[in-house]
């Protein structure tokens, strides 16, 4: 459908973002596996690196098992009861801590959890002497299940609610019993995706950073991702950081394979104006464990919000906000964020107009399938190479020409890009294929290309999705502490990089004060991005 | 007393929609709901199977007050036009919930479920999953499920509307036969005219939340032969 000229400038823009790519994570991984081969490789199995390798499978492990084991009942919870005051903003409140940065969240569980948090300050009163501690492993894992618990409930819940509503009136009438209900309706339908959910959990935790580097306790709870960062931040070790991102690469992109042959989960939201009736909901013991249950996730979920929002306000916002300190970081992030979001949100579209481009030819040759494959490919290549091991590697590039200060902000803002560029695919491509879907037939018909196709057929429709993908890729840009970790100094301080800093130099109600309005924004940016997101009808 | 179903004033509101239904339904004869969309025939079905409740009124079984009763503890099958089986389980399992929901079943029950099977044309599927069979012969497994549970009355809801033309008589006709085998009340939700005529006893008709008529349907036929009905399958 597309003309000869629009094609050829699709595939065009594709190979030039492919090339791009593969250029800057080419560079980082050649030059650490040039560094200094001999001494990198003997200290790929010593016996520090392998307990940095076991603890970082054992805390995924048991994040994942956590997570997935209390969303399972919280999910059942929320489908059991599809009507009741307050439930939209249940919803909204799981979906919060995804937009929420990862150094807020943090700050929000120390606040509630910590030494000085309220629940220690309940249990002295209780008269219990040993407060809970959360630095460590019950640290990590405490923040773990306070991401990732809520985005499994989501993930959950959009299963049990894509259940024919027929389901629930049968079993009604059937007479099947909770435990029945359980083991013939509920549980195999969850079992169906429980794998990739645990995946995806597993996925993340296997690579988080910031929490690991706020909450993990030295060197008996470090991960792969933090003993890189200090390999190089503090002992300024490239052959051992080395090592540990060769380990990284081959856990994540075994933990990909294993996810790529699980069924996907998707957060699609339910059909809307279906009714659901659930007779099963209506016993009393029913109302009074689902009521348990939600709310014991409502207070999980909400507390350390609440905690950040209190903390934050009891600090001179006023004053931080009119620091030159401040400023000086929110500009700075600002820019890096605009400059982020604008290369994801390019970069996607390049990619995404290729693909449909070589889609759009009845017959690709070998050479532009190949093309497509690896274009689809090339938006996840950051899963794979995750930003810690990107910035190690142009880390020690940039070393050879002097100093790295220079160069840092735009590695940053170029890191922040690839990292953002998995979801901005995710939210443009729909959107993009349902545009070409409605509109190229007509288009080619009445022979509307170049710059009148985009004023008059393209940009009306897409401003919508490229405005959310955009405000997706500057929060996660604004509040990333991982990218920044490697280069952040007094020439180059983000506002994550200063509330670390602030936090690190005990000034915490500072510190508060910054996380809430870090967090503010990051929430406000995903808010409105997923405002601007069309909901898909189909299921 | 009458023995077939009766719902008493029986009054509900759903969102802004008010239902008030008042009538009652032969035992032993196929009575079609009739009536536009939207008019609550749904509604109507839902009352009598338990899945809703009345805020006032009462609905009668055979006799007894049902009106707040479980669904499970009504003399009720259901066959919805969709999703009668559960598609991750195979077709004997489907059919066996009908009549242990814990699957707790004796030798007899198992006889049974065979015999139900083969009396709807489904001899030999019990290991078939869903997926694998036509929409017609899904909803010959929804009866054979109907068969095994044995109540009294069998609760339609648009049961064909998702079929052709020939299978809609040949499911029709399936009906029949069983209905005549088994002697039971059988109330159904139509949009078919033909189907009307060919399997209805009676016809109730709903419009707007209410009873208007419910007659024959030789008596119907006549006077709503220029009624426009959606055709079916168009909802």
């Amino acid at each position: 459908m597309l003309t000869a000229a629009e094609r050829r400038r699709g595939i065009g823009a594709g190979l030039t973002v492919l090339a791009a790519v593969l250029l800057f994570v080419g560079t980082a991984v050649a030059t650490l596996l040039a560094w200094d081969g001999d001494q990198s490789a003997s200290r790929l199995f010593t016996s520090y690196t392998w307990s940095i390798l076991r603890f970082t499978l054992l805390q995924a492990a048991l994040s994942t098992l956590l997570s997935v084991a209390f969303a399972i009942p919280v999910a059942l919870a929320l489908a059991r009861r599809p009507r009741f005051a307050g439930r939209t903003w249940i919803l909204r409140l799981m979906a919060l801590p995804m937009g929420l940065p990862a150094l807020v969240g943090a700050l929000g569980l120390l606040g509630v959890w910590g030494r000085q948090g309220v629940m220690n300050g309940w249990l002295n009163t209780a008269g219990l002497e040993q407060p809970v501690s959360v630095y460590g492993l019950s640290g990590i894992l405490l923040a773990h299940t306070f991401f990732n618990i809520p985005l499994a409930v989501r993930l959950l819940l959009a299963v049990l609610e894509r259940l024919p509503a027929e389901y629930w009136l049968l079993s009604a009438s059937l007479g099947m019993k909770p435990v029945s209900i359980f083991r013939f309706v509920e549980w195999p339908a969850l079992a169906r995706v429980v794998p990739g959910v645990a995946g995806l959990v597993f996925m993340l935790c296997a690579t988080s950073f910031t929490l690991v580097l706020v909450l993990g306790g030295g060197p008996a709870a470090t991960t792969l991702e933090v003993a890189i960062y200090q390999a190089l931040r503090f002992d300024f070790d490239p052959p051992r950081a080395i090592a540990l991102a060769f380990l990284q690469i081959a856990l994540t992109a075994a933990v990909i394979a294993l996810i790529a042959l699980l069924p996907a989960a998707t957060d699609t939201v339910r059909t809307a104006g279906r009714k659901v009736l659930r007779l099963d909901g209506r016993s009393a013991a029913s109302r009074l464990w689902d009521g348990l249950i939600i709310a014991a996730a409502v207070i999980f979920v909400a507390s350390p919000l609440l905690s950040v929002l209190v903390a934050g306000l009891r600090a001179d916002l006023w004053k931080l906000v009119n620091g030159p300190r401040f400023i000086q970081a929110a500009t700075t992030s600002l820019i890096i964020a605009v400059t982020a979001g604008v290369i994801a949100v390019t970069a996607s579209l390049a990619i995404i107009t290729a693909r449909q481009a070589i889609k759009d030819r009845r017959d690709p040759n070998l050479a532009e399938r190949l093309l497509s494959i690896s274009l689809a490919g090339t938006s996840s290549l950051v899963l794979v190479v995750p930003p810690i091991i990107l910035g190690t590697g142009w880390f020690l590039v940039l070393r050879q020409l002097g100093n790295v200060a220079p160069f840092a902000p735009y590695l940053v803002a170029i890191i922040n890009a690839m990292m953002a560029l998995p979801f901005a695919v995710r939210v443009l491509e729909p959107a993009l294929q349902d545009h070409r879907h409605q509109t190229a037939r007509l288009a080619a018909a009445l022979g509307v290309t170049g710059p009148a196709k985009w004023r008059l057929i393209d940009l009306p429709v897409l401003t919508r999705p490229v405005l959310t993908a955009l405000s997706f890729a500057m929060a996660l840009s604004l509040g990333d502490l991982g990218a920044v970790a490697l280069f952040g100094s007094s020439d180059l301080v983000t506002l994550p990089w200063l509330v670390y800093s602030t936090l690190s130099s005990y000034r915490t109600n500072d510190a508060d004060g910054l996380a809430l309005i870090l967090g503010a924004i990051c929430l406000a940016l995903t808010i409105l991005g997923t405002a601007g997101q069309k909901e898909h009808k189909h299921a | 007393m009458h023995d077939g179903i009766v719902l008493e004033q029986v009054a509900l509101k759903l969102g802004t929609t008010s239902f008030d239904f008042d009538c009652r339904i032969e035992t032993g004869a196929i009575t079609a709901i009739a009536g536009p969309s939207g008019a609550g025939k749904s509604t109507l079905l839902n009352l009598i199977a338990g899945f809703e409740r009345p805020q006032s009124g009462r609905i009668l079984i055979a006799g007894t007050d049902q009106t707040v009763s479980h669904p499970s503890k009504r003399p009720i099958s259901v066959v919805f036009q969709d999703h009668n089986l559960f598609a991750h389980l195979d077709i004997f399992t489907n059919v066996a919930l009908g009549i242990s929901p814990s699957m707790r079943l004796s030798s007899t029950d198992r006889d049974n479920i065979e015999t139900a099977l083969s009396r709807v044309g489904l001899a030999g599927f019990g290991k078939r999953m869903p997926g694998s069979l036509s929409g017609g012969e899904k909803q010959r497994a929804a009866f054979a499920r109907a068969l095994v549970r044995n109540k009294p009355v069998l609760l339609l809801d648009e049961p064909f509307a998702s079929l052709d033309a020939d299978l809609r008589l040949q499911m029709a006709d399936l009906l029949l036969k069983l209905h005549h085998e088994t002697g039971n009340t059988v109330v159904m939700i139509t949009h078919d005219r033909e189907e009307i005529a060919r399997v209805a006893d009676r016809v109730v008709r709903v419009e707007a939340g209410r009873v208007i008529s419910n007659e024959a349907t030789m008596d119907y036929l006549p006077r709503f032969a220029a009624a426009v009905s959606p055709p079916s399958g168009s909802m």
